[in-house]
């Protein structure tokens, strides 16, 4: 989905604050929202795809000003509620006020059929697709070409795997891009390099 | 009756109600939450990451076996990844190239390794700006590489991941491992530092 979790080459923000936040937890509370979600993988109750697209599916005011536990608490705890596990009303209980959750998703998809397979060095172009459901491919690099420098094992599809759908695990591509071709006249020059799944890739032509 | 406009329970209760549900569902194993938070903040440290690259600096074969499949040499040395965690690519750095780590689309790491993220690596400035404007971010976080140095930034966009070798600063070849190990840090293991005295 084109979420405002996309956030790669997205202008308007200033200076990252390096000085104020080197510690990984800052509250008490952080390391025991990452401690129930880490519960929720060991038992099962979730897979790493559909707790991604959870966070992605929070109301974009409510992503924007939240911090990072408390997007994964608010992400986890949808799938809980979605799950059937805990109930929104119950939790609202507990804490004794609104526990605002993400909203629901859109429809997910299968791995593109047939899909090429391909070498490094190779020349490959991002397809010019637009997926309303989860996907791993950055906003930035839709329509792009760009060489392989690298190959990794094959990983659940997240396009599928996000929405509990069966797939073919698929191979992700160290896709390297350049600067001047992913933001021309924009951008400082350098390579970015992206983990691309095989469906979201052609061959250059 | 006029609407009730309630204001959202603060982030710590919620915390609160989700861990008293799991507790009364009898999800939670005795002790889980407080061992998480020990093995969180004891086990996953930079420290890790460190040891194999004062290793590498050291050992040529156990650098040679580091770049070429990161996570077995990482655990030859006693260290784990996560299951979902399939592969870690080690990038090299040299005196002409600097290789920096970002997640733009959430925050993944290799934490158990280099630690987990510090909370700039999370914020939107880092994540929206550092694909795009690297050499300008990494100027602004005090590293101000020559027009000569070439950036390689990495997207960590699936469970593959990813650490960065910094260059061994010269004045420190041969001295002993671990204290070689003690001056490599987190920041360096990104990408967005490189390692210059005076060593932390």
């Amino acid at each position: 989905m084109d979420g405002v979790h996309d956030l790669g080459g997205k202008q308007g923000f200033g200076p990252v604050r390096c000085a104020s936040s080197r510690t990984a937890f800052k509250a008490a509370w952080e390391p025991r929202a990452n401690a129930l979600y880490s519960l929720g993988v060991r038992l099962g109750l979730i897979n790493m795809d559909e707790y991604r697209h959870s966070i992605e599916r929070m109301e974009p005011r409510h992503y924007l000003s939240a911090s990072y536990y408390e997007r994964s608490l608010t992400g986890f705890t949808t799938l809980c509620v979605e799950k059937g596990i805990v109930s929104q009303e119950e939790l609202e209980r507990l804490a004794e006020g609104l526990f605002p959750l993400s909203l629901p998703s859109a429809e997910g998809r299968l791995n593109a059929m047939p899909r090429e397979s391909f070498a490094v060095g190779d020349r490959v172009r991002v397809k010019n697709e637009f997926v309303s459901g989860h996907v791993r491919m950055p906003g930035y690099i839709r329509g792009k070409w760009g060489v392989v420098v690298g190959i990794s094992p094959p990983y659940p599809f997240p396009d599928a795997s996000a929405h509990n759908l069966q797939s073919q695990d698929e191979r992700p591509y160290d896709v390297s891009f350049r600067t001047e071709d992913l933001w021309p006249q924009a951008a400082d020059q350098a390579t970015v390099h992206v983990g691309v799944f095989e469906s979201y890739l052609e061959r250059a032509r | 009756m006029p609407d009730e406009v309630k204001a959202p329970a603060p982030v710590e209760r919620r915390v609160a109600a989700l861990e008293q549900a799991f507790e009364e569902r009898n999800l939670i194993p005795a002790g889980f939450i407080d061992d998480f938070a020990h093995i969180a903040q004891e086990d996953w440290v930079p420290v890790n990451g460190a040891k194999a690259v004062a290793r590498a600096w050291t050992d040529p074969d156990f650098r040679r076996r580091l770049l070429e499949n990161g996570k077995a040499a990482v655990m030859e040395l006693g260290f784990t990844m996560p299951e979902h965690h399939k592969h870690l690519v080690v990038l090299e750095n040299t005196p002409s190239l600097q290789n920096v780590i970002c997640c733009t689309l959430c925050s993944c790491t290799a934490f158990t390794i280099i630690g987990l993220p510090p909370g700039w690596y999370k914020d939107f400035e880092y994540r929206s700006r550092v694909a795009r404007q690297s050499r300008t971010v990494l100027r602004e976080m005090g590293l101000d590489l020559p027009d000569e140095v070439e950036i390689k930034v990495w997207d960590t966009t699936t469970d593959t991941r990813y650490m960065v070798l910094p260059v061994q600063p010269p004045e420190t070849v041969g001295r002993p491992e671990d204290k070689l190990a003690e001056i490599v840090t987190k920041e360096s293991m990104i990408g967005v530092a490189r390692l210059e005295p005076p060593y932390r």
